[in-house]
């Protein structure tokens, strides 16, 4: 490897030797391909296009009235195919195209990676795969049926907690096996090293335009922004612009039954350690075995984090809460109906702290929240737990 | 000081067989009497798994057996006490194969101690490549633990030569694309890597994944392959026979026994 692996400790390219070589062809694509100018334009023509960026930056005149401070969302719920994932999805699926690979693997927890990975694979002419935990395919039927209208299979994974966590461990023994004609188009933050990286720049779109708008409505920075992380590629890509400055910064893990029962909430209570090829917070035994994780959203039940993420917690440049399955609910609901915008469960939870930040801030102080993503997927799953009697 | 391991393949007048086995598979008390059972059938150098949860290199046979040791309770303090009872008993070179993360959380050093300590002879860590080999290597060096560090068909000639000059005891080639489990075919870019890096390295070479029939042993050992290692195939005995362990360890005993005949 040329570049840097790692964010202080963390990060770094834990895979098997047989992997390393394919891993040297992407960081190789990353430094070379995707700086010039023709992937640039083939860039800027499928985000503005056809993805249709920039996405707004909401005033939320309700939310900002009832929280007390001037509110903004950033509709990453309004990108075609209704969530964030499509940036990093058509970025890689160009350069896996430009690197001459011919098929393309992903895996999947909420289903919106990897409808986000069929779409870009439709776009491109690529031949799209996506591994997804048997729990998942339960929970996140629509997705599952998109995927399969986009043109792209499916394949149910049935080892382990039969969730994201194990979806990736298939996808990269797929991968393994199939290393010379194949991409395996992660879909956040993590992964060994060029992943962390190369999504977050992908994501970064999010953040620059942020800033932009921001400077535009209110002429100056934010003083705190929201988002989720399960992976936490959303996050990054919203941070990543304003981390040498003075906003405030927080992330929602997914704190499920609450922490002293099942959560996902792995920079608040796991340790660091070796999962999927990075060096980590995790969620694990005395003994270095992988604990299943739990989240409502199927987007952040995931017992890691991206290593930038680790690297940001300890360095306490971002402060990172766990919001439960019951208060992410609670905020699905309450934006639905304060604003008429029916959030992601992954988004809900961002809402939900930024409500508790909220508290903390004056009436004139600017806080923006990534809405990450779209919740018709949910609306199903919200219904069942009662969610629509509330 | 050489370890078991180095003076097995320097005394060698055939190629090694390497058996392997899952630690803890079926629970602790069959695994050590399967231990010794693949011992007396007359494996040259016997390999434990260390079980961890996420094992992205192996295939659903191993992933099984993992899973029924971890479930029976298998864990790094068991490991040692297992390796330290087999070793009261036999000094047929041991080798532990494992993924990092149990490594790191006992610490990197410590594991190594500990692996020596009991009469571990060699660790092997599956996601541990070239680049953060390192801090694993000088530790089994200080423990006096050989480290050893895998190859494949991808390897480049560059990578081939900073792996050779890190690794001890053997070379772990991956003989296949792709995760554990038996294939029965012979792999002609394995075949080129083995006599690749014989020009270049005087490390023993020994392929693994996908390796259970007389065939392959042949045509590995013709291009001048020091062992070869079966996991899989052996494994896949164990869980066939859950509940019955005499037939077990007798199904285990005989596959290790036809495999030795097959490697004169």
């Amino acid at each position: 490897m040329i570049e840097s692996t790692r964010f202080g400790d963390y990060g770094g390219c834990f895979v098997p030797e047989t992997l390393m070589a394919a891993l040297e062809e992407l960081e190789e694509g990353f430094r070379t391909i995707v700086p010039g100018a023709s992937f640039q334009q083939e860039m800027h023509y499928y985000l503005h296009e056809y993805a249709g960026r920039e996405t707004p930056l909401t005033f939320c005149r309700n939310l900002s009235r009832d929280l007390g401070c001037r509110v903004y969302l950033k509709r990453e719920d309004l990108l075609h195919s209704g969530a964030h994932k499509l940036n990093n999805a058509l970025g890689q699926a160009l350069l896996a195209k430009c690197m001459g690979k011919r098929r393309i693997i992903a895996e999947t927890g909420a289903g919106q990676h990897g409808v986000a990975t069929a779409i870009a694979g439709a776009a491109l002419g690529m031949k799209v795969e996506v591994y997804m935990g048997e729990e998942d395919i339960g929970r996140q039927a629509l997705n599952v049926a998109r995927m399969r209208m986009l043109g792209a299979s499916v394949l149910p994974v049935e080892s382990g907690s039969r969730t994201l966590k194990d979806a990736i461990n298939e996808a990269l023994r797929d991968w393994v096996a199939n290393v010379r004609d194949t991409h395996y188009l992660i879909g956040s933050v993590v992964g060994p090293h060029p992943f962390p990286t190369l999504v977050r720049d992908f994501q970064t779109v999010i953040g620059r335009e942020t800033r932009v708008q921001v400077l535009e409505k209110e002429g100056r920075l934010p003083d705190a922004i929201v988002a989720c992380v399960g992976g936490g590629s959303n996050a990054i890509g919203i941070f990543t612009p304003f981390l040498d400055d003075g906003t405030l910064l927080f992330g929602a893990e997914a704190g499920g039954e609450g922490l002293e029962g099942r959560h996902g909430a792995t920079l608040c209570r796991g340790r660091p350690g070796v999962l999927h090829g990075t060096y980590t917070y995790l969620i694990q035994d005395a003994f270095g075995q992988i604990l299943e994780s739990h989240s409502v959203s199927a987007g952040l039940d995931y017992p890691g984090v991206g290593p930038e993420h680790s690297f940001l917690r300890d360095k306490g440049r971002v402060t990172y809460r766990a919001v439960t399955d019951d208060e992410a609910l609670d905020s699905f609901l309450y934006l639905s109906r304060t604003e008429g915008i029916i959030p992601a469960l992954e988004s809900a939870h961002a809402v939900s702290l930024a409500r508790r930040i909220a508290q903390d801030l004056e009436k004139d102080d600017v806080l923006v929240v990534n809405l990450s993503g779209r919740g018709d997927k949910d609306v199903a799953q919200v219904a069942a737990l009662g969610g629509d009697s509330l | 000081m050489t370890t078991r391991i180095v003076r097995a393949f320097s005394a060698r007048t055939r190629p090694l067989l390497v058996a392997c086995l899952v630690a803890g598979d079926p629970d602790y008390g069959e695994s050590l009497a399967m231990m010794r059972e693949v011992d007396r059938a007359g494996a040259d150098i016997i390999e434990v798994v260390m079980p961890f949860s996420d094992p992205v290199a192996d295939g659903p046979v191993m992933q099984q057996a993992i899973q029924r040791a971890l479930s029976a309770g298998m864990n790094t303090d068991s490991l040692f006490s297992l390796i330290r009872d087999f070793r009261a008993e036999s000094e047929t070179p041991l080798v532990v194969l494992t993924y990092a993360n149990p490594v790191v959380q006992r610490g990197i050093g410590a594991f190594y101690r500990d692996a020596g300590g009991a009469g571990g002879d060699g660790v092997a860590v599956a996601d541990v490549p070239l680049e953060e080999a390192d801090s694993f290597c000088r530790a089994a060096r200080k423990a006096g633990v050989d480290p050893i560090l895998f190859v494949s068909q991808t390897t480049s000639m560059e990578r081939l030569k900073g792996i050779t000059a890190k690794a001890g005891g053997f070379l772990y080639l991956v003989a296949a694309l792709g995760v554990t489990g038996m294939r029965g075919e012979v792999d002609p870019a394995t075949i080129g890597c083995i006599r690749k890096i014989k020009e270049m390295s005087s490390l023993p070479v020994v392929p693994g994944f996908g390796i259970s029939s007389p065939g392959q042993v042949q045509a590995y050992s013709r291009a001048g392959a020091d062992g070869i290692i079966v996991g899989s195939a052996i494994v896949r005995e164990v869980g066939d026979r859950l509940g019955r362990p005499g037939e077990m360890r007798a199904a285990v005993g005989e596959m290790v026994r036809s495999l030795v005949a097959g490697m004169a």
